[in-house]
C-alpha cells in the first residue's frame, strides 16, 4: 500500500506491504539506520523516535498509520557539527557505552524533557522505564537527562 | 566521586584525564555502524530452523514446501555441513578431571546434524529473498523428530539418562583444586565450622545488540568475508579456518563493526554464523541474518549456573583455617568456546578472596543438561567464586556474633603479604584491601546505619547491609601458563602503531571495542607515551583484513594486555626513532633523550620533533645507513602474570514488609583498578556492572520448565535491570599499581558484576533478619521468606 508521510522533514510516498511496521520503513526502506531493533516484544525501547511530536516505539507503528505523519529520528535532531543539547549531554556524562539503546534513549529523554518540566532524578527514572540500557546502570543517563532538564526553566513547556 | 571535571576545563588529554569518547559522536547522532546496518546488493535473509524441544532424534526433514514458496532460494540442514566435512565447534579451553583424565567434549556439529540437545539449536538454515520470505519458508520446513528424554534438572543430572553415549552420568569433567586432605585436616581442628548451600542462578547476557552476521563469498579470488558482532575477531577466524574448516585464515576475513555489547556473549563461535558463512560460499551470494531478541534468549550462550556447598572452618579467635567447597557447575548441552575454563580456572582459582584461609580445597562438577550451552558472562567464574566466599564469611560473622566488615579484616592479606600465593594457584602481585575496605564503610556511614535502619522501620520498611570485598583475576594470561593448563591458543595481544609521513599515528590493536571506548583510552595512552596530540591518534580494530592478530576483549584484559602491547610498540617506535633522530642532530644514539614528542641532543639546545623523524622515516634522503626507512612497529604482549583488580561493594536495601519488593536504596564500590587511564570510562564499567549484578541479585533468572522448555524467552519474561529499579551508584577507587605491566593497569570492566551480586544478598539476608534465601531475591520469595515459609 502507499502511505505519504514526513522523516526528518523531508517528504517521502513509499509502497510497502501493510504489515510494514514503521522501524523496518526507516532501516529498510529508507536507510535510516539510527533507529535499532533490540527485542521483539515492544519491550527495549531502542527504536523510539518522534511521531508527530511525541516519543513512540516504532516496533508499535503500522505502515498504515504513517499517512500524513511526521517523523523525527536519530538523524533528524542534529548531527556532529550541531549536536541536539540531549546529544551533547550524552557525550559530556558518558552516558553512552555500546550505543546501541543511545538513539531510542535520547529521543525518550528530549520528549521526557519537554513534556515534562522540574524533572527530578526519580521521575527521570521512571520517565526511562520502557527502554532498556545493559551498559551504563542508567547512572550517567539520568545524569544527563538531569542536566538538560535543569538547563531548561521550568515554566517552558 | 566521580564529579568529573568537564572537557573545557581540561585541556589534558593524556593518561588520567577524562576525555570525552571520540566514539560517541558516531553513536549519538544514529551514524554508529552495526553489523545489522550493512548490507549487500544481492543479498540473501537467512532463518533458522530451531528445535523445539531439548532433546530429539531428527529423523527426517522435508523441506519441499519450504522450496516451493517463490523467493526460497535454498534450504540446508546440520547434516549437510556435516557431509561437506566441516568440523565441531570446538572448546577452546581443555579441563582435567582429578584422575588426571581428559574431560568429555559432547559431540557440537556447526547446525544439529541427527540429534538435537536444548530448545533453540537450530538444525536447518533457509535462505530467501526476503527476510519475511524466510522465515515463513522456517516455518514450512515439515521436520520428524523422535523425543528423547531430556535432562533438565541440574541437581540431578549426574543420576540421570545419559544424554551421550560414553559421558557417564552428564560429566564432562570433576575437576578439583586445592589440597584436600590438609583441608580435611583443618576442619577436623576447627573451632567453628558454617557451612552453607548456594545457588548461583543462570543469566541471560542480553547484550541489546542480538547477535547478527552478513557473510559474503567473492567468486574471483575465493576469499570470504564475515561481518559478524564478535568480541574477538582473530579467534573467530581461527576457529572457522583451523577448526571448523570454512577456509584457510588467509581466505577468510572477519569484521565486527561496532558492536552493541557483549559481556561475554560474543565471544564464543556459535552456529548461526559459522552456517551463514558457509552458504555463502555455496550459494555465492552475500547472506544476511539477524537474531530476533527470541533467538537470543534460546541460542546465546548463558551464565553463572551453579550449585554449591561451602563450608568454611575457623579457629575460637574467627581466623579462616580452611574454605571446602563442592560445586555443581551447568554446562548446558555442549561445550561452548570456554564454556569448561568458566567453573574451573576462573572460579576455583579464586576461593582464596582477599584472604589468608591457608587451606582450600574445590571440586566441580562439569555437567551436561538439554539446555543452551553455558559460558562466560561478565566477570566469569568470579562472580560465582565471589559470591560463595563473601556469603559465606558473612554468615559466618552473624553466627559468630561478630561484625562483617570486622571478621574479614582479621583475615585480609595484608599489604606486607604481596606478592601473596594462594593455596588455589595464583600469586597475587599487590593490593590493599583494607584501604579499600575503609573508604567504603566511610562512604556508606557504616556506623550510622542503625539510625537509617530505625528510620526505615518507621515507614514500614525493613532495611539491611550488605558487604562484598572482592578479588578478581584479570588481564588473560600468561600464555604459558594458560597452555599448561588447557588453553588452546596464547593469551598474549597484539598491537600495532604507523607513525604516518607526515607525523600522525594509526593504531591497531587486537582488542576489540564493544562499548569499552578503546578508541578515546588507547588514543590517550599512545598521545601520552608518544608526546603526539590526542586528535593525531587513530585506534583502529575489529578487522582480520587490517591488523595482524589478536585474541580480543573478555576478562577486562584489553587495557593491560592490549595497552601494555601498545606501550611496548610505541616503545620501538621511540627506540627507532632515537636513532634516526641522533643521525639527523649529527651525534650518538645514547646522546639523544625522548621526551614529550621532542629528541633531544644532551647538553644542547638542539632538538627534532617525532613528527619530523617520521617524516625522515619515509622520506629518508639523510638517513641512517644502516637502518630501513618507514616508522612502524609491532609488539606481542604476553603478560607474566594475571593482574587482581579488587575492592569492596557496600549495599543498603530496604525491604517492603507487605508486598516483599526489595529495593536497593544505596550502593558504594571502592575499587582498586591500579592506574586509571580515563576515569569517566572506568565509572561507567563500574555502573553497569554493578546494574548487571543487581539484575542478577534481584530479579534476573534464565528458568527452563522441567519439560526442557525457557519460561524466560523475552523481556516480557525475563526481568531486566530498568532506570527506576536502580540507584545512582557512589563509586570511588584506591589505587596499587599493578606490578608487572607497563601502564600498572589492572581492569575494570568485570568488577561491578563481581562484588554487587553477594554484596546486595548480604544486605538482604540481613534486613531478613539472617533467613538464607537464594538469588535472585524476587518479591514473592522475600515475601515467602518473611513469613516463614
Amino acid at each position: 500500500m502507499k502511505v505519504s508521510f514526513k522523516v526528518n522533514g523531508q517528504a517521502h510516498e513509499i509502497d510497502v506491504p501493510p504489515n510494514t511496521l514503521l522501524v523496518e520503513v526507516l532501516r529498510e526502506t529508507l536507510e535510516l539506520t539510527g533507529t535499532h531493533v533490540g527485542c521483539d516484544t515492544s519491550q527495549c525501547g531502542a527504536c523510539t523516535v518522534h511521531l508527530d511530536g511525541r516519543a513512540v516505539k516504532s516496533c508499535t507503528v503500522l505502515a498504515p498509520q504513517l499517512d500524513g505523519v511526521e517523523v523525527t529520528t536519530i538523524e533528524g535532531i542534529g548531527d556532529s557539527e550541531n549536536l541536539h543539547p540531549m546529544q551533547a549531554a550524552f557525550r559530556e556524562c558518558h552516558a553512552l557505552q555500546c550505543g546501541f539503546c543511545t538513539p531510542g534513549m535520547i529521543m525518550q529523554a528530549i520528549d521526557l524533557v519537554e513534556k515534562n518540566p522540574g524533572l527530578d532524578s526519580q521521575a527521570i527514572r521512571e520517565g526511562l522505564e520502557g527502554n532498556i540500557c545493559r551498559c551504563t546502570g542508567y547512572h550517567n543517563i539520568v545524569r544527563a537527562i538531569a542536566s538538560v532538564a535543569d538547563a531548561k526553566p521550568a515554566s517552558v513547556k | 566521586m566521580s564529579e568529573v571535571v568537564s572537557q573545557a576545563e581540561s585541556e589534558n588529554q593524556g593518561i588520567g584525564a577524562p576525555v570525552r569518547r571520540r566514539e560517541d559522536l558516531r553513536f549519538i547522532t544514529g551514524d554508529g555502524r552495526y553489523t545489522d546496518d550493512i548490507n549487500q546488493p544481492g543479498q540473501l535473509y537467512a532463518a533458522f530452523c530451531r528445535s523445539p524441544y531439548p532433546r530429539v532424534r531428527i529423523d527426517n526433514i522435508d523441506a519441499s514446501e519450504a522450496l516451493a514458496l517463490p523467493g526460497v532460494v535454498a534450504v540446508y540442514t546440520g547434516q549437510q555441513l556435516v557431509d561437506d566435512g566441516l568440523g565441531d565447534l570446538p572448546c577452546g579451553w581443555m579441563v582435567k578431571s582429578k584422575d588426571g583424565t581428559e574431560m568429555i567434549s559432547a559431540p557440537h556439529p556447526p547446525m544439529a546434524a541427527t540429534v538435537a540437545n536444548y530448545v533453540g539449536e537450530p538444525y536447518a538454515l533457509v535462505l530467501a529473498e526476503t527476510l519475511q520470505i524466510a522465515k515463513q519458508a522456517a516455518e514450512l520446513v515439515d521436520t520428524d523428530f523422535t523425543e528423547l528424554n531430556a535432562v533438565v534438572d541440574l541437581a540431578h543430572a549426574s543420576g540421570s539418562e545419559n544424554i551421550y553415549e560414553g559421558i557417564e552420568n552428564n560429566l564432562a569433567y570433576e575437576w578439583a583444586l586445592g589440597d584436600e586432605d590438609a583441608t580435611k585436616m583443618a576442619f577436623a581442628r576447627a573451632a567453628h565450622v558454617t557451612t552453607l548451600d548456594l545457588t548461583n542462578n543462570r543469566l541471560i547476557p542480553n547484550a541489546l545488540e542480538p547477535r547478527a552476521c552478513l557473510g559474503m563469498y567473492e567468486r574471483g579470488t575465493g576469499d570470504y568475508t564475515l561481518y559478524t558482532t564478535s568480541q574477538n575477531p582473530h579467534l573467530e577466524r581461527l576457529v572457522l579456518s583451523a577448526f571448523v574448516q570454512i577456509a584457510p585464515e588467509h581466505k577468510l576475513r572477519i569484521i565486527a563493526p561496532d558492536v552493541g555489547g557483549g559481556f561475554g556473549s560474543k565471544i564464543f563461535i556459535y552456529s548461526e554464523e559459522t552456517s551463514v558463512i558457509w552458504a555463502a560460499g555455496k550459494i555465492k551470494r552475500p547472506i544476511k541474518w539477524v537474531a530476533d531478541r527470541s533467538e537470543s534468549f534460546l541460542a546465546d550462550a548463558h551464565g553463572r549456573d551453579h550449585i554449591t556447598r561451602a563450608e568454611l572452618a575457623m579457629d575460637e579467635m574467627g581466623r579462616f583455617t580452611g574454605l571446602r567447597v563442592k560445586t555443581t557447575a551447568n554446562l548446558g548441552a555442549y561445550l561452548s568456546t570456554f564454556g569448561s575454563s568458566v567453573p574451573t580456572y576462573l572460579y576455583g582459582t579464586l576461593l582464596a578472596g582477599q584472604y589468608k584461609t591457608p587451606n582450600i580445597y574445590v571440586e566441580v562438577q562439569g555437567t551436561y543438561t538439554n539446555t543452551a550451552p553455558v559460558d562466560a558472562y561478565r566477570g566469569a567464574g568470579r562472580p560465582e567464586a565471589t559470591y560463595v566466599v563473601e556469603r559465606i564469611v558473612d554468615q559466618a560473622a552473624r553466627e559468630l556474633g561478630k561484625d562483617p566488615a570486622d571478621l574479614r579484616r582479621m583475615n585480609m592479606i595484608q599489604p606486607e603479604d604481596f606478592p601473596y600465593e594462594t593455596p588455589v594457584a595464583l600469586t597475587y602481585d599487590t593490593g590493599n584491601y583494607e584501604a579499600s575496605l575503609d573508604k567504603a564503610l566511610e562512604m556508606i556511614d557504616y556506623a550510622g546505619f542503625e539510625a537509617r535502619q530505625a528510620e526505615a522501620a518507621e515507614r514500614g520498611k525493613r532495611r539491611g547491609i550488605g558487604l562484598a570485598c572482592y578479588i578478581e583475576a584479570c588481564g588473560l594470561a600468561p600464555s604459558k601458563l594458560a597452555i599448561q593448563l588447557g588453553a588452546g591458543v596464547g593469551l598474549y595481544e597484539s598491537g600495532e602503531i604507523r607513525m604516518n609521513p607526515t607525523g600522525s599515528v594509526s593504531v591497531f590493536t587486537g582488542s576489540h571495542s564493544h562499548g569499552q571506548g578503546h578508541e578515546t583510552t588507547f588514543a590517550q595512552v599512545v598521545s601520552d607515551k608518544l608526546g603526539v596530540s590526542y586528535d593525531d591518534v587513530e585506534v583502529i580494530h575489529g578487522d582480520t583484513g587490517r591488523m595482524e592478530f589478536g585474541l580480543g576483549t573478555y576478562g577486562s584484559r584489553s587495557l593491560a594486555v592490549g595497552g601494555s602491547a601498545l606501550m611496548v610498540a610505541a616503545e620501538k617506535v621511540i627506540e627507532k626513532g632515537r636513532k634516526i633522530a641522533a643521525h639527523m642532530m649529527q651525534a650518538q644514539v645514547d646522546q639523544v633523550d625522548f621526551e614529550n614528542g621532542q629528541f633531544t641532543l644532551q647538553d644542547s639546545n638542539q632538538s627534532v620533533s617525532i613528527q619530523e623523524v617520521a617524516f625522515a622515516a619515509y622520506v629518508p634522503a639523510d638517513y641512517p645507513e644502516d637502518l630501513e626507512p618507514g616508522l612502524t612497529e609491532k609488539a606481542f604482549y604476553d603478560p607474566n602474570n594475571f593482574t587482581y583488580p579488587a575492592g569492596t561493594h557496600v549495599a543498603e536495601v530496604e525491604v517492603d514488609l507487605e508486598t516483599g519488593v526489595v529495593q536497593l536504596v544505596d550502593f558504594v564500590a571502592v575499587d582498586d583498578f591500579g592506574h586509571i587511564i580515563n576515569p569517566l570510562i572506568v565509572d561507567g564499567q563500574v555502573h553497569g556492572g554493578v546494574a548487571q549484578g543487581a539484575g542478577q541479585a534481584l530479579m534476573e533468572h534464565g528458568i527452563y520448565d522441567e519439560y526442557g522448555q525457557l519460561q524466560t524467552g523475552s523481556f516480557m519474561d525475563y526481568t531486566m535491570p530498568r532506570a527506576d529499579d536502580l540507584p545512582d551508584f557512589r563509586v570511588d577507587t584506591t589505587v596499587t599499581p599493578c606490578t608487572h605491566n607497563p601502564l600498572g593497569v589492572k581492569g575494570c570492566g568485570e568488577a561491578g558484576a563481581i562484588g554487587s551480586p553477594a554484596a546486595i544478598m548480604n544486605a538482604v539476608t540481613h534486613a531478613l533478619g539472617n533467613k538464607d534465601i537464594s538469588m535472585p531475591a524476587t518479591p514473592e520469595k522475600v515475601w515467602r521468606a518473611i513469613r516463614g515459609e
